[in-house]
């Protein structure tokens, strides 16, 4: 035995999970987190473009917060982007990777433009808004869904299925440009600009108040359900681990494609929000990217609707803070993005620190 | 199983039912009631612009991509340049890049306003909406859009479209092209039948095929022989895209690339291949330098010069400007001499003259056949009322009136004899 236990050897340092850390240090860790990233930040600031650093950063806090327009860009911005977030976090807990935001938006976004083209003259705006919204959720849940029945009965990978769903919604929307504005620039421009047809109508003078309204609405709901409801206890489940949710009589198939319903129909209602609420208009970039920045405000939220206001807003602010600084400064864009890269690299690697413990070779097993 | 089954039964109603929805163009365009010709919404619709003191003057810009592409660089150089010239500070001349043509176009231009900005300009084509959008909420701040058609029938005074005859610049750099090929078929590289051109263009808009069917004359006004595969890319900038674009052009056969998209892709793969490329927008020699023979480009610093002008010393700012090659509104870079064929400077120095003489046209109808038949007719969709009904006669006196009857480009034959698709 003796000599087994001489060839067992402990590397020096070993990774162990820990789940005793006090929330108030746990938030310490995280604002040093945050402080650390702005102090190498500041360093590569001086070097590379000899800006004092203290100006840079108030400019990226103009950027959000310089005028009331920008406070509302930011709430807008911060809505959207919350929006597909809670869209994706139901199915991200349940362990379903779903990198389909994307293309679940698009496809709402492309129903709602639909029914503004052919409908804009026929029918009053209340009810073509009330048929755009009904064809966007169900655009986003058989985009959705169609990859979770496939996953449910058949097996199938679903980061894949949902990742090449992307693909396809891209390529209807371009045809469907194409299709209605045959000068072959591919730009729809706004449409019923003369009429308004469709548009979401501002309240309180502020276009975008319906759209914050709607997401508000949308997070308390998603936190009542997943916190307090049985089928968010199924996904907790589901997500822990399938068989436990068998044992226990969960019908897996059943939660996985419901959730990938609920998913895909906040996405189509996110499509519906950008092309009626927002832009007016579709395009191949309309959800821009925020199906997989997504991701990242759930997981950094820990899958709490609530946190995922903060980080949502966390994110638009590094953006908007960046295209203050390109503007301002003139400095290319590009410096803002390896900034955001350092707060957010030292934001997930903080969590790491408050996850796992890191243990040193003791001296008195090494002295055996 | 049986909700999915309704959700999917109730949007196919839904589709069906949309699909059925009327579609009457006629009221979708909303045809202005009397479309006005350039010059009468010159007269009628183009506000004055008050005197701005120099030191209160400030000027934005909203481009869709930064200096990583081509043709929004040439924009922003254009304006640093006038900004240098004439002494204006950094905060007097604010630049915001990455600008999608959506929503965000709107709130940036609104931002420049609330910065104090007279003038906002924009550089791409799907700025448009967004423009008119904000022109109309700020009737004291002056929207020039470059490359847009809308300016003559919207009727928002204060809202502008420019653009400039980028086709005599094409038909110029087609020159060199033509020098180029026909310096490879002297030293026996190729047979004159092999003269092939590939051309990288981003969508079949009449911009494009504008700029390419000039670009193609230049060449064959040089090199008879000359043909040319076309490739669009579908994006206006995508670097792997019109580097693999470029490549199938060269694997296929052709010998000299050219493009209208503005990444560094096409001049890239050339250089990577060996293959001269004749650019847009920017010189690209740095990216090429044994293989970039010349670019034609629009020299926006005069247009900004113009209208930074107008603002200073009060005036009308033009609501569809067209700049021209005799006021070096269009230009040809640099030739770089490495790569070009022997003469190519004097070739283009003589056709330039001719251009502006007169004695050469670049849409001559008699350089051209479409279908094997000279060109006699031909209604193009100039007024832009929304509904893609081609409504003026293009043809005359014996030439393609190019941006003659409005800046934007309206060339839209695909194509003439000699250009086809890959």
């Amino acid at each position: 035995m003796k000599t087994v236990e001489k060839h067992i050897k402990e590397p020096l340092f070993h990774i162990t999970r820990r789940t005793d850390m006090a929330p108030l240090k746990a938030w310490g860790i995280r604002f040093l987190a945050i402080v650390a990233a702005l102090i190498v930040s500041s360093l590569i600031i001086v070097t590379i473009t000899k800006y004092n650093p203290i100006e840079v950063y108030v400019k990226m806090i103009e950027g959000s917060f310089g005028s009331e327009r920008k406070f509302f860009i930011l709430l807008q911005n911060t809505a959207m982007l919350l929006c597909i977030s809670l869209a994706v976090t139901p199915a991200f807990k349940m362990k379903f990777w779903n990198l389909g935001a994307e293309g679940q938006v698009l496809v709402g976004g492309l129903a709602s433009a639909a029914c503004m083209f052919y409908a804009g003259d026929s029918l009053p705006s209340g009810v073509l808004i009330v048929i755009m919204l009904i064809t966007s959720v169900l655009s986003g849940i058989i985009w959705g869904v169609l990859p979770a029945v496939f996953k449910a009965i058949w097996r199938t990978n679903e980061s894949l299925f949902t990742l090449m769903m992307n693909y396809v919604a891209i390529q209807l929307v371009a045809f469907f440009i194409m299709l209605w504005v045959p000068n072959g620039s591919s730009v729809m421009g706004v449409i019923n600009q003369r009429t308004g047809a469709g548009w979401l109508p501002e309240i309180f003078g502020q276009k975008y108040a319906v759209n914050l309204i709607i997401v508000a609405a949308i997070t308390v709901a998603m936190f009542i359900y997943l916190h307090f409801s049985k089928q968010g206890y199924e996904i907790s489940v589901v997500g822990e681990s399938e068989n436990t949710a068998r044992y226990v009589g969960i019908n897996v198939k059943k939660v996985i494609i419901r959730t990938m319903v609920i998913s895909g129909a906040i996405c189509g209602l996110a499509g519906f929000l950008l092309v009626s609420g927002t832009n007016h208009t579709v395009s191949k970039e309309l959800a821009g990217g925020m199906g997989f920045t997504a991701i990242m405000v759930s997981w950094l939220a820990k899958f709490e609707p609530v946190m995922m206001i903060f980080t949502s807003m966390f994110i638009v602010f590094l953006q908007r803070g960046a295209g203050e600084i390109a503007m301002a400064l003139r400095l290319n864009e590009s410096v803002s993005d390896i900034l955001t890269g350092v707060i957010i690299f030292f934001i997930i690697g903080s969590e790491f620190f408050i996850n796992y413990k890191i243990n040193k070779r003791s001296k008195a097993k090494e002295a055996k | 199983m049986k909700k999915i089954l309704c959700a999917i039964l109730a949007i196919v109603m839904v589709l069906a039912f949309t699909a059925c929805g009327s579609k009457d163009t006629s009221s979708k365009s909303e045809k202005a009631a009397k479309v006005l010709t350039i010059d009468e919404v010159e007269k009628t619709v183009a506000a004055k612009m008050e005197k701005v003191e120099k030191d209160d003057f400030k000027i934005g810009l909203i481009c869709l991509h930064d200096e990583n592409s081509t043709y929004d660089n040439n924009f922003i150089q254009a304006l640093k340049e006038v900004q240098k010239e004439l002494g204006l500070k950094d905060e007097q001349v604010l630049i915001k890049t990455n600008i999608n043509e959506d929503d965000a176009c709107y709130n940036a231009a609104a931002e420049l306003v609330d910065k104090g900005c007279n003038i906002v300009c924009a550089d791409s084509f799907g700025h448009e909406s967004y423009m008119i959008q904000a022109a109309k909420e700020f009737p004291d701040v002056q929207f020039c859009h470059a490359t847009g058609t809308r300016a003559q029938t919207e009727l928002v005074s204060n809202y502008h479209n420019a653009f400039a005859s980028i086709y005599e610049g094409r038909y110029l750099a087609g020159v060199a092209a033509g020098m180029k090929l026909n310096e490879m078929i002297d030293a026996g590289k190729i047979t004159a039948d092999k003269a092939v051109i590939g051309y990288v263009g981003a969508f079949d808009y009449a911009e494009v095929v504008s700029g390419m069917t000039s670009f193609y004359l230049g060449a064959k006004a040089i090199c008879p022989s000359a043909t040319m595969k076309v490739v669009y890319t579908s994006s206006w900038f995508d670097i792997a895209k019109e580097k693999e674009s470029a490549l199938k052009l060269i694997n296929s056969g052709c010998v000299l690339i050219s493009q209208h998209a503005d990444s560094e892709g096409a001049p890239k793969a050339c250089e990577e291949k060996g293959v001269p490329n004749v650019a847009y927008n920017i010189s690209t020699i740095s990216m090429g330098p044994t293989t970039a023979l010349i670019s034609s480009k629009i020299d926006w610093s005069v247009y900004f010069k113009m209208i930074i002008d107008t603002a200073l010393k009060g005036g009308t700012i033009p609501t569809d400007y067209c700049g021209t090659m005799k006021e070096g509104a269009v230009k040809l870079t640099e030739l770089n001499e490495k790569a070009a064929a022997k003469g190519t400077q004097e070739k283009i120095d003589e056709i330039k003259a001719k251009l502006e003489s007169g004695e050469v046209k670049v849409f001559d109808t008699k350089t051209f056949t479409v279908d094997g038949k000279e060109l006699t007719t031909y209604t193009a969709d100039i007024v832009d009322a929304g509904d893609f009904v081609p409504d003026s006669e293009a043809v005359v006196d014996g030439q393609f009136a190019e941006s003659s009857k409005r800046s934007a480009p309206y060339f839209a034959i695909k194509y003439i004899d000699g250009i086809e698709d890959l």
